[in-house]
């Protein structure tokens, strides 16, 4: 996959969807393309967060620990990003991902990562748009799980 | 050191200076027969005095000098000889003359020469031996760089004067008065002209360089505080940047240099002002000879001979006058110069020559306590560190010193090393006191590391091994030519006054270690490196850099099977994707189209980086193999995708780390060079032009890059330009290029890229980790781990050791510390710069490789953390420079003093 496909699929990424190609072509340059055949960690639960993921290809799915075991608690469809939340709070990761099929990626790192949120205010708001909507869900959830109780 | 200059010099040259005084009166003979020559030449054979009769002969040789004082003296009756061969045999005796004086003065003025070189050698190493003794405090004032200007520059004049000390004044004395004599001979009157007017000289000259020398000093001084701010600014440049006060440097540098302007160019007017008297003086006595001598043969009261004669010596005059005045002022400000730098060597408590003496023998171990008897310690300031302290510790204690932030705990661990002397009090090994033991029994029974790590720029393992470099050992010997140089070496040493120790000699103390020699030394280094937590660092190390083949051949000759044992492992694990491996006859995808095609490792800078490109035979090669076309335009392609991406970017931003192609500082270049050969044919291209832009696409690496530049026919014609490459290799480039051959190590790359032998896939972010694990099990396996251990231990530590990490370089001497396997061991503060839980780990090991094969040193130990102190038999506590708690660990743990409340 070459570098103008590659921004052909962040533009697909609703986070990336505002910001004018010539700016994604210089993210996908200065990220890692990176490959997971089935069954691969991308990172574990607990590590320190150095990077941000965005699925190109292929499935992975999001584990958590528990006291039972290890939980699947989502699957990253293509034109996904995962692994944000760790860059922007500074904290390890709160979960593992790992590939349910061969996986292509691109590893944005930390510091291009914030460089990017400093430099283009609609990917920021774009993010806190994303976050609040999955905040709404958890809530949403949360108020589930006690009414079930 | 001896205040004057001069009993310096006449105590250590006397012998030599006596002989070179009878040198030079031994040359006055021959130097006075050659002023009367002149006159025997013009008034015999020229004028024809004593020829008047055609065929009449002259005595020659008939040596009959009329030497002033002596009278006529007749050493030879000589040969009879006509005018022509008379001119011809005087000339001839002028022109030995003229060699023998010569030959004098080449003689003396080595001699002297040597002379003075080997004073200034004495006297350089008497002020770094002085330095070796200086007290500690003393060291809290000065600035290193000033000591060293004074070493090296400031005693550097004495040098030149030290020959010409007692030398100068008598010959140029000498041969002032013997022209001056000879003129008097000649005629009074002349003589009285010229008298007078180097009476003038000699009176006026040195008033006026009085102005000169005072201007010297200055000069001294404001040049010794310069190269002291300098050295400041290096070692602080830390603090410069941090508050950017680089523009207050900057100012501070400048005024000084100002000053130094100022006072250089007072000194350069008023030097010329005084030289164009003193040649104005010299030159206004001829105008009067020509006149006055003139007038006197006229008269006939000089005959010419005479005059010319004495016009002749007078131009041997001013030489010398000058010269000796010359010599008096280099006198007076050298005397000064000596002054100065004695007066800053000379300190009050230096330590006695006995304490430091070479001692080669084992003194024996140190089994009396270590007792702090009253002790005070101040600061510089005078502030109280430690109140009277009394303390003892046995041998084979351990012992932690827990210490409020101005407990003084630090500072009794400094007064046990010795690196501060008591106020009052003093620190006693038995009855000794510590301060009178010779440093080969504290320097080799006991030793400290601190949080205040100094290291020196040499490798890894210099700088452990520093600490076991006591005496020469071993006698070295020297065959041939060497063995000459050795002699003289040792010869000129002496003359000096210098040590004549041999630095070649194998320095380091192996019993010391627990080993017998240099092959079983790096077992215990290896378990000192271990207890430290330094061994990983050290293997990273090696990986990173190039191993020293001579040293390691181990690892070359093995290097076959290490790849194989990698490919294999890769292979079981699974993890065969990691690593393209480099493959003659292939296109490596992962390496850059630049190392494909030279598929080597640039041995020279002929093929290295961006001279490939320009390189007329690579260039050669390309277009042969039809590839210089095709790269051209991929690198114009290149260009063009950089700049797009790149371009907007502030040359500081982190994004162009990214870019392999070019720096932020060549895009402008680039982007004018895309504009101008954008639509040119290729032909009109110059050749320098190709070359910028064709080195763009030996960086390409198409998985990294992807710009889709690179496909299958690509590759192949680049592996045929690889092979044509080798095949026509010009002899002047086989040097320049070591081609990559799976059974061959290659010298010029990191052992990483030998062991690896390919690249590491760029799509796993984790690669690097898990392929240098792998690495170390697999060398580990093969036994090559020292081998990789001995590679990072030849890694240059930097000035200061600054290519270290702070935690590296405190690790490390602790490890010097151990190493030594001491009777007493103190450690103050020294893991400071390590996370709390590093440093419990690191003083766990540290306590036990100290009594690791049943050894049993004191520990006395300064801790960071009073939890640390649980590991010790006994803990004492410090609060406001008092001890204020002294017992086992559980005791002050059950009391409620400071000890509880530190913890707590």
């Amino acid at each position: 996959m070459l570098l103008k496909d590659e921004v052909g699929m962040l533009q697909r990424v609703p986070l990336f969807s505002g910001i004018e190609s010539a700016k994604l072509k210089l993210l996908a340059f200065t990220s890692d393309r990176v490959s997971y055949s089935a069954g691969e960690i991308l990172f574990r639960q607990g590590d320190e967060g150095d990077a941000a993921y965005v699925i190109l290809s292929g499935k992975a799915d999001i584990l958590v620990d528990s006291d039972s075991g290890t939980i699947k608690v989502a699957e990253l469809p293509p034109n996904s990003i995962v692994g944000e939340i760790a860059i922007l709070c500074n904290s390890s990761r709160t979960a593992t991902v790992r590939a349910a099929s061969p996986v292509e990626a691109l590893r944005i790192r930390k510091d291009h990562f914030l460089r990017l949120m400093k430099e283009f205010p609609e990917m920021t708001i774009e993010m806190v748009r994303v976050l609040a909507d999955r905040l709404s869900h958890t809530t949403a959830d949360l108020i589930d799980a006690r009414s079930a109780k | 050191m001896e205040p004057s200059l001069a009993r310096y010099i006449w105590t250590h040259t006397k012998k030599q200076q006596l002989w070179i005084l009878v040198i030079v009166l031994l040359s006055m003979i021959p130097y006075f027969m050659s002023f009367d020559l002149p006159k025997l030449i013009v008034n015999g054979p020229i004028q024809g005095r004593g020829f008047e009769q055609p065929g009449a002969t002259q005595p020659f040789m008939r040596l009959h000098y009329n030497l002033p004082f002596i009278g006529e003296i007749q050493f030879f009756p000589g040969f009879q000889l006509d005018r022509t061969t008379t001119l011809l045999a005087l000339s001839l005796v002028f022109l030995l003359l003229v060699i023998i004086n010569g030959l004098f003065k080449f003689y003396i003025n080595t001699y002297k020469g040597r002379l003075g070189e080997r004073m200034l050698r004495r006297i350089r190493f008497d002020l770094v031996d002085r330095v070796l003794r200086f007290p500690p405090r003393y060291f809290k004032r000065v600035k290193s760089a000033e000591v060293a200007t004074m070493v090296k520059d400031e005693v550097e004049p004495l040098g030149g004067f030290i020959g010409d000390a007692f030398l100068q004044p008598v010959l140029l004395g000498g041969q002032a008065v013997t022209a001056m004599l000879f003129i008097v001979v000649q005629n009074f009157w002349l003589g009285m002209i010229a008298a007078v007017i180097v009476l003038i000289q000699i009176v006026l000259i040195p008033r006026m360089r009085r102005r000169l020398i005072v201007l010297g000093r200055k000069r001294q001084l404001t040049a010794r505080a310069l190269s002291g701010r300098v050295g400041e600014i290096v070692d602080g440049i830390g603090a410069v940047h941090v508050h950017d006060t680089s523009n207050y440097e900057r100012a501070d540098i400048a005024a000084r240099l100002g000053l130094i302007f100022k006072i250089r160019f007072d000194l350069y007017q008023w030097k010329f002002m005084v030289k164009f008297l003193n040649n104005f003086l010299a030159q206004i006595t001829p105008f009067l000879f020509y006149m006055v001598g003139g007038y006197l043969v006229i008269q006939g009261r000089l005959d010419v001979g005479q005059l010319v004669a004495v016009i002749g010596a007078y131009k041997d005059l001013p030489g010398p006058m000058k010269e000796l005045i010359d010599w008096d002022q280099d006198r007076q400000d050298v005397q000064v110069k000596y002054q100065q730098v004695v007066e800053q060597f000379t300190v009050e408590g230096l330590i006695a020559p006995r304490i430091g003496a070479l001692t080669i023998d084992d003194p024996g171990p140190m089994t009396n306590p270590l007792s702090a008897i009253g002790l005070s310690m101040a600061d510089d300031g005078g502030a109280m560190l430690l109140d009277r302290i009394s303390l003892q510790v046995k041998p084979g204690e351990t012992v932690a010193l827990v210490s409020t932030s101005t407990g003084g705990a630090e500072a009794l661990a400094e007064a046990f090393a010795r690196l501060n002397w008591p106020e009052s009090g003093k620190v006693a090994s038995g009855a000794d006191d510590l301060l009178e033991l010779p440093e080969a029994v504290t320097g080799r029974r006991m030793s400290y590391a601190s949080s205040d790590v100094f290291l020196f720029q040499a490798s890894l393992r210099d700088n452990l091994l520093y600490g076991l470099k006591h005496a020469p050992l071993t006698s070295v010997t020297y065959d041939g030519a060497a063995a000459d140089q050795h002699r003289w070496n040792i010869h000129e040493a002496r003359r000096s006054g210098n040590p004549d120790l041999d630095i070649h000699s194998d320095w380091i103390d192996y019993a010391s270690v627990g080993a017998t020699g240099p092959h079983d030394l790096f077992e215990a280094v290896r378990q000192v490196l271990d207890a430290v937590l330094l061994s990983r660092d050290i293997l990273d190390l090696g990986l990173r850099s190039s191993a020293d083949l001579t040293r390691h051949t181990e690892l070359a000759g093995r290097i076959v099977e290490l790849r194989a044992a990698l490919r294999t492992r890769l292979e079981h694990e699974g993890l065969s994707g990691l690593v393209v491996p480099f493959k003659p006859g292939a296109y490596n995808k992962e390496a850059t189209i630049g190392q494909n095609l030279l598929f080597g490792a640039a041995a020279g800078p002929e093929l290295a980086d961006r001279a490939l490109a320009a390189n007329p035979y690579f260039a050669s090669v390309l277009r042969q193999a039809g590839l210089d076309r095709t790269l051209y335009e991929m690198g114009l392609e290149i260009a063009e995708q950089a700049i797009e991406l790149f371009a907007d970017l502030p040359p500081d931003h982190q994004f162009f780390q990214q870019l392999a192609f070019m720096s932020a500082e060549e895009i402008p270049a680039y982007q004018t060079l895309l504009q101008r050969l954008k639509n040119r044919p290729y032909e009109t291209v110059s050749e320098n032009d190709r070359a910028m832009i064709v080195t763009l696409s030996f960086a390409y690496i198409e998985p990294r890059h992807r710009f889709g530049l690179l496909g299958d026919e690509l590759m192949n014609k680049i592996v045929a330009a690889r092979n044509r490459f080798y095949e026509g290799l010009p002899p002047e480039l086989q040097n320049a290029v070591e081609r990559y051959d799976p059974a061959k190590y290659i010298a010029a790359a990191t052992v990483m890229d030998n062991v690896l032998f390919g690249r590491l896939g760029s799509n796993h972010p984790d690669a690097p980790d898990r392929i240098r694990s792998i690495v170390y099990d697999i060398l580990d396996e093969l036994g090559l781990y020292a081998e990789l251990l001995d590679v990072g231990l030849d890694f240059n530590v930097g000035a200061g050791g600054r290519r270290l990490t702070a935690g590296q370089r405190q690790k490390l001497d602790v490890a010097r510390a151990l190493l030594k396997r001491p009777d007493f061991l103190i450690l103050n503060r020294p893991l400071s710069a390590l996370d709390q839980r590093v440093q419990e780990k690191v003083l766990r090991n540290v306590l036990e490789e100290a009594r690791r094969d049943g050894r049993s040193p004191a520990i006395v130990w300064v801790v960071t953390n009073p939890a640390m102190a649980m590991m010790f038999d006994r803990v004492v506590v410090f609060d406001s420079g008092r001890l204020v708690e002294d017992g086992t660990h559980e005791t002050l743990l059950a009391g409620s003093g400071m000890f509880k409340e530190l913890l707590s």
